[in-house]
């Protein structure tokens, strides 16, 4: 255990509004800490800078998962295993059923949140993709309101997000897939449990007519940040089921990637693998 | 007793959480340890700064100029220094160079980091290729830190008359052993009327190699040293040789601090800095004749020795002598080399050179049949040692040996012959799965290479105690083999007692006697025999005492040893290792009786392989092995499941990524073990044939289940892809994606 | 910097109240504070589940979980399965199966053997390995785990 024990602190505020307000107060000082699942592990190898942190846990306001009509709001407290045991997540939004049945195992499960692979923001990350497949909102909270943002847009390079230093995720809003609807999820990762994914590919598509009306397809480990793959969405949006381009997908599909070498995989391995998991999503469609 | 699935003598203690591992003792008043290493692979260290801000007074500091007597971790060679002192050469990333230790183990991390060396650093050797080129002349005249040459027949004379003459050449990448406890040494050091006494308690295979090293490292006699051995939670050969270098660094800064220290590596440390299994090149040149029969074998291996010599020759050696397979052959030649780089120190690790000279052979031997137009189980059949044949150092066979059979029931059991057939049809479909089998033969020689058992000259004993129950005495260590339980069975049976009026004694070599180190698959056919002859002797003297009348009871044996130690004080019988007369030996020539038997086994894969994302996915695993009697054959189930779990992981996921000569990978998460979802169930057959030399007629089986499962997977690929060049362990998706296109683009 | 707290829990059933700084890690007022050195570490880093401890009745790896988020928790660890001297079934099934070779995994993987049958009292060879796949065993290749969980669920069922 390398972290020095000494220098840190962590506060338990016991409301949100106390939360923000020592955030407010002290900007970048206090780091918001949730499961601990991914700060634990830099504090423990020595590599963690931050020294002060604000434990959420007790924010009863960050939980909880609400059903509503047309979405499904999470908190952003919400764990893998509370999704997964969730009926109304199994029922609309299964590829984030499988997001969070291959996170880590089920120690990891337990404690780690939605908001803390958000904000954690590892491209490899398991929930981005399917949260970018299903157009996911995120309400970000500080003491000069809500606000929401697509979560398209909230990635903005190499763990940059679009998260001012007083701000909390509070919860990330899915809105209920209509119509028929297809949904693929699939992980590659360094193994088969407790594996950090070499490539993931997310998707979900809405099929009127023998048609894919729409498209969301949702990358990772291929970029600085977990990537919607517009390219290859529209070189398929609108095209029958029966005569997919597949070859041209997976061409435009380079365009949406940048991956790199690292000691998991190569990046010339991450972009043919995420091209043939596009083949095989798109073979499964052309099924469907 | 022999033959039965007792529970594991320490299982309780497991299970309940009570079981004392060396960072669970609890050690008053201790101070904690850390190790600043060197961060460079080759240089002069020129000087050692203490950064400010530190209360460096608080803390216990030792460098090379205070170590009191050599300098120098007692090994087979005599080169590596306990810490680099100012002016000498550094020659890998991990060496260390100053020790640290405070009450706070929070600060003594903290101060590791402000520790900084200055060094000169000087062009480095990082690979095997680097140093056999002589880029630089880092070790000797010529970077060799061992040279072994076996000569059977001449096989050059053979290539130009022979109908086929096929080249390969192989490769394997280091290995973690990845025990689940990292290393940890806990040290005491008392003086008193001028006399130093050292006591070091630690996570170790071999007590007496630690005690040796100590005794060096602070010029002691004998008895002024003590090496007790800690529950241990894994080893793997990697609590072989290292723990005479932390152990010494534990007790250096008791020695110099005058308080008990705690010396326990974190994780990310015991992956950079320890052991690991040494990689390997291997060229092979076979001949055959026009039917596919052997004629000649010319091997060159080659393995990475790292910075010091370690255990290097030990293990080539091993290599060397496994290298020419399972096969007859009337001309080998074998030559073996240890080059030196400047990277720390592989050493032992569960097959001890024998998995990757054997991995060359058993794909070659794959790669030779579909280039002689054989099928890979004809090849074999035709070549197999049999009774009577000759080894490449003029071993005889003089066992029944009977590999067609038991390469046969393998097949058999996994159904080789009908999966092929329709793996060959089913592979002609469109989607990305392509699925095949294969498999591997392959021996495993048993106890010490060569002279090695006479050397040692072990000895063991049994002690009769005051409950008159019977405490066996033995430096023999428990690292989950099942060390405890099968000694307790092997004297349980010798003097037909139950099993739970046994039981083994604290590894302290204060108590026990030097039973040689426990590596080498040498407890129970080594030791178990030495400790048959003891028990036996035990219960002879008892006899002769008067203490015992034959024929005897539990009952009756528990107070016959009652009395006798009330009268003596205590009874101990203690047994020690002779050389079967029929067994020889020639170290110089490399020719005789290489060991004293070997176990032999035939493991098969059926492998799934995802042409999408290049994994590869272990459907079924089967092993058939001949180990002779097999004493616990629970216990010994599980040696054999965890040995192929580890040899699954070296041929298809383990791989150690290095920068410098060092291991950047050193996190769990980054060295990819197995989980409990990557394997199959193994199915693991016993086919028993007794052999004398050991207790009851058993062998070795610890090291042998990581010999076959990287040839038999990578064979399995090739039966699923076609002929892919298939020579390296491990066969990650990545390489294996290279290997396909390859192929696809010409 | 910070304070040290008084810090109170439930271990193993019992009541403890003791002082620590906020930020330390459960694994380790566990093992120093509390001397229950049944919990291992065997990586500080949340992969290998040596450390795995029972938290409310959920499985986590206590070298990730500063103490300040325990309070007034019940926490289990492999110490707290036996009652007395009667071992827990699966506890019996591990020695029995030889489920624990080294032993280093074992507490953490009974911890997690333990909640996988409360969940499913009945476990399919796939669900065992999904249950336990945070726990990483590099000596048994987990096939005796797996006889001993079957084993304990067995007996449970009936
Ligand atoms: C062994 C292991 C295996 C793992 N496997 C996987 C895997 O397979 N896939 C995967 O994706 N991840 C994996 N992880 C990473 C990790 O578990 C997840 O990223 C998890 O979701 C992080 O959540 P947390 O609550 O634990 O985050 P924390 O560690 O508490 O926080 C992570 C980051 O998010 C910030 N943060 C947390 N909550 C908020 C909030 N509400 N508002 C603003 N900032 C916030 C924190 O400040 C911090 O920067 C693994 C980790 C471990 C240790
Ligand atoms: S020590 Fe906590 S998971 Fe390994
Ligand atoms: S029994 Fe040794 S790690 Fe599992």
């Amino acid at each position: 255990m390398r972290g020095y024990l000494p220098d840190c602190d962590i506060r338990v505020p016991d409301s949100l509004a106390a939360a923000l307000d020592l955030l407010a107060r002290e900007p970048g000082v206090w780091t918001p800490f949730a499961g601990g699942t991914d700060l634990m592990v830099v504090y423990n190898a020595g590599r963690l800078k931050a020294t002060r942190f604000l434990d959420l846990s007790r924010l009863s306001e960050l939980r909880g998962i609400q059903e509503d009509e047309t979405s499904l709001a999470f908190g952003s407290l919400t764990t893998y295993t509370e999704i997964r045991e969730c009926r109304a997540v199994h029922q609309h939004f299964p590829n984030l059923v499988k997001s969070a049945r291959v996170t880590g195992a089920l120690a990891i499960q337990n404690r780690g949140t939605l908001g803390g692979n958000i904000v954690n923001a590892s491209p490899a990350a398991d929930t981005p993709p399917s949260l970018l497949a299903y157009g996911a909102e995120l309400e970000l909270v500080s003491p000069r309101g809500l606000r929401r943002v697509a979560y398209d847009r909230f990635h903005l390079g190499y763990k940059r997000m679009d998260l001012a230093a007083d701000e909390l995720v509070a919860r990330i809003i899915l809105p209920k897939p209509t119509g028929r609807s297809f949904h693929y999820f699939r992980k590659v990762g360094t193994r088969q449990a407790q594996a950090i994914a070499k490539v993931s590919l997310a998707a979900h598509a809405r099929i009127e007519d023998g048609h894919l009306a729409a498209l969301w397809i949702g990358l990772g480990s291929v970029a600085p940040a977990p990537v919607r793959a517009r390219n290859a969405e529209a070189a398929l949006i609108g095209k029958p089921l029966a005569a997919l381009p597949i070859e041209a997908a997976r061409e435009a599909l380079l365009g949406d990637m940048s991956p790199i070498d690292d000691i998991r995989a190569s990046a010339h391995y991450r972009s043919v693998v995420t091209q043939n998991v596009l083949g095989h999503m798109l073979r499964d469609l052309a099924g469907a | 007793m022999i033959g039965a699935s007792s529970n594991r003598k320490e299982g309780r203690a497991k299970v309940s959480g009570t079981a004392c591992y060396t960072d669970d003792k609890f050690v008053p008043g201790a101070i904690h340890g850390v190790t600043v290493r060197s961060q460079v692979p080759r240089g002069i260290l020129k000087g050692i700064h203490f950064d400010d801000g530190m209360p460096w007074s608080e803390f216990t500091i030792v460098t090379a100029a205070d170590i009191p007597g050599k300098n120098c971790v007692a090994s087979v060679v005599h080169d590596q220094p306990f810490l680099v002192g100012i002016g000498e050469e550094i020659t890998h990333m991990e060496q260390p160079v100053v020790l640290l230790a405070h009450p706070d183990r929070h600060l003594a991390e903290k101060a590791r980091n402000a520790v900084r060396l200055e060094v000169e650093e000087l062009p480095a050797i990082l690979d095997i290729q680097a140093s056999l080129g002589l880029e630089q002349v880092i070790y000797g005249a010529d970077n060799l830190l061992k040279e072994i040459r076996i000569q059977k027949g001449d096989p050059e004379t053979v290539w130009d008359q022979a109908a086929h003459v096929i080249e390969g050449e192989y490769r394997t990448g280091a290995q973690e052993q990845m025990y689940l406890e990292t290393n940890a040494m806990v040290a005491v050091v008392e003086q008193a009327a001028a006399e130093t006494r050292v006591t070091v308690w630690g996570s170790l295979q071999c007590p007496y190699y630690v005690h040796t090293a100590l005794k060096q490292l602070f010029g002691l006699p004998d008895d002024r040293v003590r090496v007790v051995a800690m529950e241990m939670g894994g080893a793997f050969g990697g609590k072989e040789d290292y723990p005479s270098v932390n152990g010494g660094h534990a007790a250096l800064l008791a020695w110099k601090s005058g308080k008990p220290v705690k010396l326990v590596y974190d994780r990310e440390e015991d992956l950079a800095c320890t052991t690991k299994r040494h990689p390997s090149r291997t060229r092979l040149k076979t001949a055959f004749d026009a039917e596919g029969q052997l004629l000649a074998i010319a091997i060159d291996f080659v393995i990475d020795g790292g910075a010091y010599a370690t255990m290097s020759p030990v293990v080539l050696s091993r290599g060397a002598l496994h290298a020419a397979g399972v096969y007859r052959c009337p001309h080998v030649q074998v030559h073996a080399r240890a080059v030196a780089t400047n990277t720390p120190p592989p050493g032992a690790f569960r097959g001890f050179g024998a998995p990757q000279s054997l991995f060359a052979m058993e794909r070659h031997m794959d790669v030779c049949a579909r280039k002689l137009g054989l099928d890979p189980v004809g090849l074999r059949r035709k070549n197999f040692l049999r009774r009577g044949d000759t080894m490449a150092t003029g071993q005889v066979i003089r066992e029944d040996l009977d590999l067609g059979g038991l390469m046969d029931r393998a097949l058999d059991e996994i159904g080789y012959r009908d999966k092929r057939a329709a793996f060959a049809l089913t592979n002609e479909e469109d989607g990305p799965i392509k699925r095949g089998v294969g498999f591997s033969v392959f021996m495993h020689g048993c106890g010490f290479t060569g002279s090695g058992e006479s050397y040692l000259a072990s000895v063991a004993g049994v002690e009769g105690l005051a409950d008159g129950s019977v405490s066996i005495l033995a430096a023999s260590t428990e690292m989950g083999q099942g060390k405890n339980t099968v000694f307790s069975q092997i004297v349980a049976e010798a003097l037909k007692l139950p099993y739970e009026m046994v039981d083994v004694a604290e590894v302290d070599t204060d108590r026990v006697p030097n039973s040689g180190p426990t590596v080498a698959s040498r407890s129970t056919m080594m030791v178990g025999r030495i400790l048959e002859d003891a028990a036996i002797g035990f219960k002879q003297s008892l006899v002769q005492q008067g203490f015992l009348q034959e024929p005897y009871t539990a009952d009756s044996f528990r107070a016959g040893v009652r009395q006798a130690v009330a009268t003596l004080g205590s009874v101990k019988c203690y047994g020690q290792y002779h050389k079967p007369a029929d067994i020889a030996w020639d170290d110089a020539t490399y020719q005789g009786d290489a060991y004293p038997t070997y176990s032999w086994a035939c493991y098969a894969a059926e492998v799934a392989v995802d042409l999408d994302i290049y994994e590869v996915k272990v459907e079924e695993f089967v092993t058939v092995q001949e180990v002779g009697r097999v004493v616990n054959p629970r216990l010994a189930g599980g040696q054999i499941e965890g040995g192929v779990a580890q040899g699954i992981g070296w041929g298809l996921w383990e791989e150690v990524t290095t920068q410098q000569g060092r291991m950047i990978n050193n996190q769990m998460t980054n060295y990819i073990i197995p989980t409990s979802a990557d394997l199959p169930r193994i199915k693991v057959v016993f086919l028993e044939n007794a052999h004398p030399a050991g207790p009851g007629g058993a062998k070795g089986i610890g090291e042998l289940p990581m010999d076959g499962p990287a040839p038999a997977l990578l064979n399995a690929l090739v039966d699923a892809l076609g002929p892919l060049r298939l020579d390296e362990v491990p066969m990650t998706p990545d390489r294996l994606m290279d290997r396909c296109e390859e192929v696809s683009h010409g | 910097m910070a304070d040290r707290i008084t810090l109170t829990l439930k271990v193993n059933g019992e009541d403890r109240s003791l002082s620590v700084h906020p930020f330390a890690r459960l694994l380790d007022v566990l093992r120093e504070d509390l001397h229950l050195t049944g919990t291992k570490e065997g990586c500080g880093e949340g992969e290998c589940g040596a450390c795995t401890v029972l938290l409310n009745g959920q499985v986590v790896n206590s070298c990730l979980v500063p103490v300040v988020q325990v309070q007034g928790a019940e926490v289990i660890t492999v110490e707290g399965l036996a009652q007395g001297e009667n071992l827990s079934s699966l506890q019996a099934a591990f020695v029995t199966h030889n489920g624990a070779q080294c032993g280093f995994c074992t507490p953490g993987m009974l911890i997690a053997a333990t909640d996988l049958l409360n969940r499913c009292p009945n476990p399919t060879d796939g669900e065992i390995r999904d249950g336990l796949a945070g726990n990483l065993c590099r000596c048994t290749g987990y096939s005796k785990i797996l006889d001993a969980v079957h084993s304990a669920a067995d007996g449970v069922a009936r």
